[in-house]
């Protein structure tokens, strides 16, 4: 398993950058995985990555954009606008969290 | 450096394709309106867009119902001629004999809805918002409703037209394409 420098920080990933320890995460971090990716984040950005963390916690899997938009408030189409193209998988990675397993 | 307890790399940045030109799509024919038969394409596509790549559907034949908006709400499950139809308890099959039986697939179509429901599985005009949400296109297939006597009143207003299959095959040029 990979150990990266992020912000003169050591965090593990697997081998396509995805945090694999969720506990190495906090917000600094996030806002350095999202900058690699290209995206500023916003207040409704933090929205969606607090829902993922705090749902990750409780379930124990990344919610997929369904679920995100059901349980979490945050309108499909409105991801899209925040996590452009592939939201579910960018949305897990500025999270720092597996990608998503769902299939909806 | 060989020799040397490996310390941590520079950052690895998943590739999410946002640099590279990427022009795939996909066509899914959706041709059937039984509620088992619905979800395939549907979900093929949800995937495909959540992938970030362009997604057509077009409703023909019995699939149509999927976007007629008073059958829509009512597709359903019979176990006739489906002889992979099992029974919730580990493999046991339901007897064809018993299939076409009144009330069976009012039975097995509230069966399955419950198994979809607990899987978090929305039902088919959700999922197709959602697939238009996340940017998929609705095309209605024009013979089928010439067939059917319906015209776009009768249908989804998302739907983005009712179309030949000639401009459905020239619409999705290069496509790759999936018929359900």
């Amino acid at each position: 398993m990979p150990v990266v420098q992020i912000r003169e920080r050591a965090v593990h990933v697997d081998d396509e950058g995805f945090l694999s320890r969720p506990e190495e995460w906090d917000e600094d971090l996030a806002r350095a995985l999202a900058e690699q990716i290209g995206i500023t984040l916003t207040e409704r950005h933090w929205e969606v990555l607090r829902f993922l963390r705090a749902d990750y916690a409780d379930r124990g899997q990344t919610p997929t954009t369904r679920r995100v938009d059901v349980v979490g408030g945050v309108p499909v189409k409105e991801q899209f606008a925040l996590f452009p193209r592939k939201p579910g998988r960018k949305m897990a990675y500025v999270a720092g969290l597996p990608k998503p397993h769902g299939c909806v | 450096m060989p020799g040397t307890v490996p310390g941590p790399r520079p950052a690895i940045v998943p590739d999410f394709g946002d640099d590279t030109a990427d022009d795939r799509r996909i066509a899914i024919i959706c041709s059937k309106g039984n509620l088992d038969m619905a979800y395939p394409g549907l979900i093929i596509a949800n995937a495909a867009l959540g992938e970030g790549v362009e997604t057509h559907l077009f409703f023909t034949f019995w699939g149509f119902d999927m976007v007629v908006r008073s059958r829509m709400h009512d597709l359903r499950f019979s176990p006739v001629a489906n002889t992979a139809m099992h029974l919730p308890l580990r493999d046991l099959r339901l007897p064809q004999a018993v299939a076409p039986a009144p009330g069976v697939s009012a039975v097995t179509t509230r069966m399955m809805r419950r198994q979809l429901r607990d899987l978090g599985i929305p039902d088919v005009p959700e999922l197709l918002d959602q697939i238009v949400a996340a940017g998929g296109h609705l095309w209605g297939c024009r013979m089928s409703a010439d067939m059917f006597a319906l015209d776009e009143s009768d249908l989804r207003e998302d739907l983005e037209g009712i179309i030949s299959a000639a401009d459905f095959v020239e619409k999705t040029a290069g496509a790759q394409l999936l018929f359900v």
